[in-house]
């Protein structure tokens, strides 16, 4: 089997392989990728390379948001200025693998892999990330829920790529938080992020792994509101019980060779509890 | 005699000698067994069954064999011998011919060009199956209709010891279950086999036991002894994996028909299909106590899942059940065992051997008994501790060393490690970051094992060394396989305390030399740094004799040195091997051992070690998130030999043993695993493994044993896992009853 490799080295080339052949395949980092290809589960007749794309390569803090290239590598965003300016994806980079895989993996193999377990996904749902898209026919925006649409599935048209994230700079509180049963370099078994808006005084809580897609816990981010001082940042602990279990009750997972089901429900609402009342301290309003 | 102690010098036995391959191993210059290469080679793959249980109605390679670099197809009707080949008997096909009995086992075999024509051509192959409903429950296996023409049940023993009637002011019953371990050695299974003219052929392999390879091998390629050469190749990790034929008579086949060399690497998943793990077990016990807390009888019950083949099986079942009281004195016992056949994978060796299975059932009894009667656990076990002079329950006397006491009371009193480090990442759920300090409840738990060294039962258990001296360099060979665990640093330091140099050379492990016996068992620092030493010393026999029939004087040998028997002339050996030729090749043997009788009883092992673990753990109980924060140690190792080597062992083997305890199982759904990867597969990473304080080693020399020295591989593995459980335990307060813990069985109960 004879296998093309194609160096994009612009976006504008990416956009002219992929309308020359749309089959044509996307390598970033290649940490899924390549365990695809070596356990046969992938062989592409041609592959295109775009982790050496300048645009994807780059981020740019732009008012009140940051744009993230496609092709940035965990390691770039779990330290350094964009740890602090999104510290949820700090957060969870750092749970992502070993040095080796954050030194390659990026945040568009994250979402372009669309796993239910992938990290990125929980935070950038929290955050209501933007998606920018790209083809020769131009170029789109979509949110994270309506580009993955089931497990390991994308609404990606013919052509079309992953240019960039843009999420909001919010200077205030967020929280990631990941189970798994070793202490680093696993799978989630249950992931949340906790983003706080004060601005709109809401909060914004991602679940990670108990649904085939993104998937918010909008019932709990709607009832907690209720229960917060965004002066004190106090939390009603009177709340807090039907909180976790909305959050619970918002996720939907399954019982697999990772964990049960009763586990990643029970503990996905416990997470929600430890964030909440990480930024909230408890005290009766 | 002060004098004397003087000519000993810093790098024989004692001192922490550097391992020979260890730069090379840092820095990756070290050649393992797939690294292997040769001139016009081509490349092996093996096409594996994906259904546990089913019946071959047809396979069709027509296809596979047309597709271009593609050399040889073989399946089991070009085995050349009998298709059957077993460590220890014969049950299980080189390949399958019609029944499939797990899910990976091997059906056909490609040499191809290049691997991924190899791959290709495996995919091409077609297999029609009939699917038949696997047996992979164990226990109703004893009764299940035959998946094997030898039947369910590998081996069933009894150990009828002592009075049954007795019975205790306290009875404590429970039930336990043991996950399925895997050795999950870095390096995976590679090897190459070179064909000669003369219808030889030459096996590199990365392995344990080079003469035990060699006679299946011959077997199922019918061919005489000296027609399979073996000779060892770079082993990347072993831990009892590696006992087993894996991909060696499939080596030679591919190699025999195609005329050229043939090199094979499993990937990952494939090793993980491709050896046996560690046997799952299931044990009930009924602990029978004094008020004043002396375990006057144990009766238990206790299956082993062998998988589809015998492998080591009987073997490991006898560990579990001779050992199955602990290193307690227990006057009565009622102990029945049962080694099965299921369609699950084939299980066979992996350090600790049959007793860890047991250890952890049987230290959770100990706690409940501690807890029942009010004494302090530590306390329950030096009430019961075993002592040289005591019987076991196999009526065997133990007249080697037993420093249980000594072992328990020295952990006791190592002083306890402080809180954790105040941040999240030394906290339960790691970079998850998952856990405040606020949800952390502190745990200690205490465990002892033992562990019988060397083969058992009456094996004739031996091990061959040549010390061949050519005018005056001393080159000195074995079959000892070297598997990360030393050998070749203890060739060198024996040879310095006996010829007074450790500038040696080491002849590769082949099997132009007798057997070296398995590097397994805790055995080869015995059996082979024994024969090592005999030879060695032979050689400085002879060598006395020259110089006396030189020059009238008589010498003897002081470490290496040769002191005239009026103690007025001295010269070390080495000089004295100057221009002079030897080649001593002996056969050493430790005291033989005999088999059980029908009620389990006879003197069936060679020598005892004993360890204890005391380990603290942090939990996150409403997560079921476990830190392990120390774990320290004591150990009988009879006496250190290379101490540098010992904390290695130590340091691994109870890495593992915490592997076992929280993270580490084959997960079984029909017979198929789960996670044959090690994304899934969860070794231990660095910020798993605690620091391990090592409270002490007692050297307490074993008499008969070289140097007095017992083996310390596998005791660090056996007591570390239950130490663990029973630190969640005090931790939680949940009874857990089965390992690995997994979060939920925390969380959830
Ligand atoms: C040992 C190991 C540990 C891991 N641990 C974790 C973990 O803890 N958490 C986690 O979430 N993941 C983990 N992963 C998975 C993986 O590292 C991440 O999903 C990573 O983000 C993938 O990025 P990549 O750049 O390597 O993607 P690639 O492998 O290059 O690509 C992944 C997929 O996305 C597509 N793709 C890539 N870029 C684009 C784009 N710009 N537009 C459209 N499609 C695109 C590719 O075609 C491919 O289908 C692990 C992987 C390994 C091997």
């Amino acid at each position: 089997m004879i296998m093309e490799v194609l160096i994009a080295s612009s976006t504008e080339e990416i956009c002219e392989l992929l309308e020359q052949d749309s089959s044509r395949q996307l390598l970033a980092g290649g940490t899924d990728f390549m365990v695809e290809v070596n356990y046969r589960h992938r062989s592409p007749s041609s592959v295109i390379t775009i982790d050496q794309v300048p645009e994807l390569q780059n981020w740019h803090h732009d008012g009140d948001s940051v744009v993230v290239g496609s092709c940035v590598t965990y390691r770039e965003i779990e330290r350094g200025p964009l740890a602090t300016l999104v510290p949820a994806l700090a957060q969870a980079a750092r749970t992502v693998g070993s040095p080796q895989i954050r030194n390659a993996g990026t945040i568009g193999g994250n979402i372009g892999t669309a796993s239910p377990a992938g990290d990125m996904i929980p935070v950038l749902s929290a955050l209501g990330a933007v998606i920018s898209l790209r083809s020769s026919e131009g170029k789109r925006e979509v949110s994270l829920e309506d580009l993955i649409v089931g497990v390991k599935q994308t609404s990606l048209r013919r052509g079309e790529f992953i240019e960039s994230v843009r999420v909001p700079v919010l200077d205030s509180p967020q929280e990631f938080l990941k189970v798994g049963s070793r202490s680093a370099m696993v799978i989630s078994v249950t992931s949340l992020a906790f983003i706080t808006y004060p601005k709109t005084r809401s909060v914004g809580i991602g679940l990670g792994a108990v649904n085939p897609i993104p998937t918010r816990a909008k019932e709990a981010e709607v009832f907690i509101a209720d229960f917060l001082d965004w002066e004190t940042m106090q939390v009603d602990p009177s709340g807090i019980d039907h909180f976790k279990d909305l959050v619970s009750a918002a996720s939907s997972p399954i019982d697999d060779h990772r964990s049960v089901a009763a586990y990643r429900r029970k503990s996905i609402g416990i997470l929600a509890q430890r964030a909440l009342t990480r930024v909230f301290t408890e005290g009766v309003l | 005699m002060t004098t004397i102690e003087s000519y000993k010098t810093k790098s024989g036995v004692g001192v922490s000698a550097q391992r020979p391959d260890a730069v090379p191993k840092a820095t990756g210059k070290f050649s393992f067994s797939s690294d292997l290469s040769s001139h016009n080679m081509l490349w092996g793959q093996t096409l594996r069954s994906p259904l546990p249980s089913a019946r071959i109605k047809s396979i069709d390679f027509s296809e596979a064999l047309a597709i271009s670099g593609v050399h040889a197809i073989l399946t089991a009707n070009d085995v050349p011998g009998k298709n059957l080949f077993g460590l220890e008997h014969p049950d299980q096909p080189v390949l399958a011919d019609d029944l499939i009995r797990y899910a990976g086992e091997p059906i056909a075999l490609v040499a191809a060009e290049h691997p991924e024509i190899a791959a290709n051509a495996i995919n091409a192959i077609h297999v029609t199956f009939e699917e038949l409903t696997p047996l992979t429950d164990a226990e109703s296996a004893i009764t299940a209709d035959p998946i094997h023409p030898e039947g369910n049940v590998i081996r069933h023993l009894k150990i009828d010891h002592g009075d049954p009637s007795v019975t205790g002011d306290l009875v404590i019953e429970g039930t336990y279950e043991v996950g399925m371990q895997d050795q999950a050695f870095m390096g995976t299974e590679s090897g190459m086999a070179v064909p000669s003219p003369d219808g030889s052929v030459d096996l590199y392999i990365s392995t344990q036991w080079l003469h035990s390879d060699q006679n299946q091998i011959i077997e199922a390629l019918d061919l005489p002894e000296d027609m399979v050469r073996l000779t060892l190749a770079g082993v990347g990790g072993a831990f009892g994996g590696r006992e087993d034929v894996s991909m060696h008579v499939h080596l030679c086949m591919l190699a025999l028909h195609t005329g050229r060399p043939v090199k094979m690497i499993y990937d990952r998943n494939e090793s993980f299909l491709g050896h046996v793990h560690r046997h799952p077990a299931k044990i009930w016990y009924r602990h029978h106590a004094t008020e004043d807390g002396q375990i006057v009888k144990v009766e238990g019950k206790i299956i082993l899942d062998g998988g589809a083949y015998a492998s080591t099986t009987s073997a490991a079942l006898a560990n579990a059940c001779c050992f199955s009281t602990g290193p307690y004195r227990v006057p009565n016992a009622q102990i029945e065992g049962w080694g099965v056949r299921t369609n699950n994978p084939p299980c066979g060796a992996m350090r600790g051997f049959g007793n860890v299975q047991t250890c952890f059932a049987i230290e959770a009894q100990m706690d409940k008994v501690a807890k029942a009667l009010g004494i302090d656990p530590v306390e329950l076990r030096l009430i019961n501790a075993l002592e040289q002079g005591d019987t076991i329950i196999t009526g065997q006397k133990i007249t080697g060393a037993a420093p249980v006491k000594e072992v328990i009371s020295s952990l006791a009193d190592h002083p306890m490690p402080g809180p954790a480090e105040n941040n999240l990442l030394a906290r339960p759920g790691g970079t998850g970051r998952t856990t405040d300090q606020k949800h952390i409840k502190r745990g200690v738990g205490f465990a002892v094992s033992i562990k019988n060294l060397m083969f058992a039962e009456g094996f004739d258990d031996s091990s061959e060394a040549l010390c061949q001296v050519e005018d005056g360099n001393v080159a000195i060979h074995t079959a000892c396989v070297e598997v990360g665990q030393g050998f070749i640093t203890l060739i060198h330091q024996i040879a310095e305390e006996v010829l007074g140099t450790s500038d040696i050379t080491i002849i590769p492990a082949d099997t132009s030399i007798g057997s070296a016996g398995s590097t397994s068992a805790s055995r080869q620092t015995w059996m082979s740094g024994g024969a090592v030493l005999k030879a060695c010393e032979a050689v400085v026999v002879k060598l006395i004799e020259q110089i006396f029939e030189d020059e009238g004087v008589k010498y003897e040998n002081f470490n290496g040195t040769l002191v005239s028997e009026d103690g007025t002339k001295t010269i070390p050996v080495s000089e004295a091997l100057k221009g002079r030729s030897f080649h001593e090749k002996i056969v050493h043997r430790h005291a033989p051992t005999f088999p059980l009788n029908n009620k389990g009883q006879g003197d069936a092992h060679v020598s005892f070690a004993f360890a204890a673990h005391r380990a603290v753990v942090d939990v996150d109980q409403e997560l079921g998130l476990v830190r392990i924060i120390e774990i320290a140690t004591s150990q009988d190792v009879g006496r250190i030999l290379n101490p540098l080597q010992a904390v290695g062992q130590i340091e691994g083997g109870i890495t593992q043993g915490l592997g076992l305890a929280v993270l580490e199982e084959l997960v079984m759904k029909n017979g198929v695993i789960q996670n044959a990867n090690f994304t899934d597969y969860l070794l231990p990473t660095a910020l798993d493994t605690p620091p391990i304080e090592i409270a002490a080693l007692i050297e307490e020399p074993e008499p008969g044993a070289p140097f007095g020295a017992k083996g310390i591989g596998e005791p660090p593995t056996i007591s570390s896992t239950p130490a663990v459980v029973a630190a969640i335990r005090d931790a939680t307060g949940i009874d857990l009853r089965r390992v690995p813990v997994r979060p939920e069985d925390i969380a959830l109960e």
